[in-house]
């Protein structure tokens, strides 16, 4: 569809938000909580933290939580009965303040998630979330959405993208039909927006630091380059925080938690980080050291994805370098693939 | 040239070491590990007072290894660090180059183990005060307080395990939390899984954690683990008389048994 433009006063964001909660929306937003951000289920505008460069965590868990269970069943001497989880039981839910990082995180998810067989607990939760994002007025050195087709005021994977343009008023951009169905819940807060506004103004300016097709041919060429990767990973100490902050990670683990009578079947998230990750059952592990799991966790967003789904699985949101506990920086590991002659 | 990258070249040049473990700058205002294995990546080497990182870990992991005879530029923690797992049998005396670096930006070599122990018994091991300001704080706590402190705490927790990667106590190939069959520790990052596992990790730290803190700094979630096992430090050296990191051939107190040891905890 083509978008539609209208303006919201700043003064009104109380009461968005306070008609999302009467209509029984969840609404999941950004909320500070002591040094991190966190993306939670708030009640009222006071509690969003609007003004932070990013949450700590990327707004994934929206639609892929980091516990998930998928199945309950009982265990009796006839033998298992299986609980399928109700998938129409998710609620409606709206992202509201979310990054255009974490908007078109999305739209790698969706694309690993919608391969057959397709993954409905994902997919179930992400046609019910609308997501509002909020442009990026600044960014950090971290930040290189640009370099990987994004930008401060990208819209994919948004319904409803909302730019701040001056001291009182934000651009509101309405996307798609979801993004049109919602804003129906507050037409009367929205005014015409005047022709002409230059929503580039009001962004941050984030540099484009490499190609990514460069980066995408060398990164495909340079599997065998062991030098390379050790080079880039002797600091790495094998956790896994990189890939849970990360928007596009989707790697999970089943664990049964059972008694005697019965169980739950949960999902989990899971890191390629790990050691643990590709050890087979005979003890062999065909990633033996960190710097062949730092190789797949590069290859994976960089070689694989572009070739399977036609999508680089990165948004340049640069959190997995922010949250690295020993500084192992994606965008300048990145540059430096792109630099190999 | 620093006088450090110089020593880091000497070291490189006449073989006593392969790889020597130090800091360089790294993004924004932050500092990282670096593995300078030759004049290119020795001329990096960094040290000043905001080089905090506790490098000992990187002397178990294997690609370090691969180089062969390892250097380290140690702080207080590390040394400590070297000192426990030596007793726990990690590191064998002169197989380590160690190089302290004082907060004064003066190094000094330690040649061998012994002389490590005795610098030890001479400067400050102890938790800094502000941590130990927050340790009082949960010790004046009630039970139920400190229950709630903690479960709000772990609520935060992904399970990204960076606390146990930045260890350099927690070596272990297999980690108990890693063991699913059966689940001595919940996998999942719920409620449960959250709570054992930071207790286990606690648990298994009681007399071997060196305060580093780099559990509490490697964290995302900006939890403070090291609250935790710090909080077990006194305890174990009230009881047992043992503080960990400070002899290369320190028994265990909690798998040393001794006939005068304290039975007052058995009901």
């Amino acid at each position: 569809m083509e978008k539609e433009l209208k303006i919201l006063k700043y003064s009104d964001l109380p009461k968005l938000i306070e008609r999302f909660r009467s209509q029984g929306f969840p609404v999941l937003a950004p909320v500070r909580k002591g040094k991190v951000v966190e993306i939670e289920q708030v009640q009222t505008i006071d509690e969003i933290a609007l003004d932070v460069l990013l949450s700590t965590q990327s707004a994934k868990k929206a639609a892929f939580p980091k516990v998930e269970k998928v199945l309950d069943y009982t265990l009796a001497k006839s033998g298992v009965t299986q609980q399928p989880v109700d998938l129409d039981s998710f609620q409606e839910t709206i992202l509201f303040g979310v990054r255009p990082c974490d908007a078109s995180g999305f739209k790698s998810l969706d694309a690993i998630f919608g391969e057959e067989p397709k993954d409905q607990f994902y997919l179930q939760k992400k046609a019910k979330s609308t997501i509002i994002s909020f442009s990026c007025p600044v960014a950090d050195e971290y930040c290189f959405c640009t370099s990987v087709g994004g930008g401060p005021g990208n819209t994919t994977g948004s319904d409803l993208q909302f730019t701040g343009i001056s001291k009182d008023e934000i651009l509101v951009e309405i996307l798609t039909e979801k993004g049109t169905k919602l804003s129906a819940l507050f037409a009367d807060l929205l005014s015409v927006a005047g022709s002409g506004i230059d929503k580039s103004k009001f962004l941050a300016d984030v540099k484009v630091v490499f190609d990514v097709d460069g980066v995408v041919k060398k990164t495909t060429a340079s599997f065998n380059n062991a030098a390379l990767w050790l080079d880039q990973s002797l600091r790495c100490i094998g956790c896994g925080a990189c890939a849970f902050v990360c928007p596009t990670c989707a790697c999970f683990d089943f664990q049964d938690e059972q008694n005697t009578k019965k169980g739950v079947r949960l999902r989990l998230w899971d890191s390629c980080g790990f050691s643990l990750f590709t050890l087979h059952t005979s003890g062999h592990n065909p990633r033996e050291v960190q710097s062949q799991r730092w190789r797949q966790r590069i290859l994976h967003k960089f070689a694989y994805m572009p070739e399977q789904l036609h999508v680089v699985g990165c948004e340049g949101c640069g959190r997995c370098s922010r949250a690295c506990p020993v500084d192992m920086n994606i965008k300048e590991h990145l540059t430096s693939i792109g630099a190999i002659v | 040239m620093s006088e450090l990258i110089k020593k880091v070249k000497a070291l490189l040049n006449d073989k006593t070491i392969n790889v020597f473990v130090g800091y360089e700058k790294g993004s924004a205002d932050r500092i990282r590990a670096c593995f300078a294995r030759n004049e290119a990546q020795a001329n990096k080497v960094f040290f000043d007072a905001s080089c905090t990182q506790n490098l000992a870990g990187y002397l178990l992991k294997h690609e370090v290894k691969h180089f062969g005879k390892l250097g380290i530029l140690a702080n207080v923690a590390a040394l400590r660090s070297i000192m426990q797992l030596a007793s726990e049998f990690q590191i064998k005396d002169g197989e380590v180059y160690v190089l302290f670096a004082n907060p004064d930006g003066t190094f000094v070599e330690f040649n061998d183990f012994h002389s490590i122990e005795a610098y030890l018994q001479t400067t400050d091991t102890g938790i800094k005060a502000e941590e130990q300001e927050r340790i009082a704080s949960l010790e004046a706590m009630s039970n139920n307080e400190r229950w709630l402190f903690w479960n709000k705490e772990f609520e935060k927790c992904i399970k990204c395990y960076a606390c146990r990667a930045a260890c350099p106590m927690c070596y272990c190939h297999r980690c108990t939390t890693d063991v699913n069959q059966p689940q001595w520790i919940p996998v999942a990052s719920h409620e449960r899984g959250n709570l054992d596992y930071h207790l286990m990790r606690a648990m298994h730290l009681a007399g071997r954690c060196v305060n580093c803190g780099e559990c509490a700094t490697a964290c995302p979630m900006d939890i403070p683990l090291n609250l935790l096992t710090y909080q077990l430090i006194s305890p174990i050296k009230e009881t047992f008389g043992a503080t960990a990191g400070m002899k290369a051939d320190a028994t265990y107190a909690l798998s040393t048994y001794k006939p005068d040891d304290k039975e007052n905890f058995i009901i």
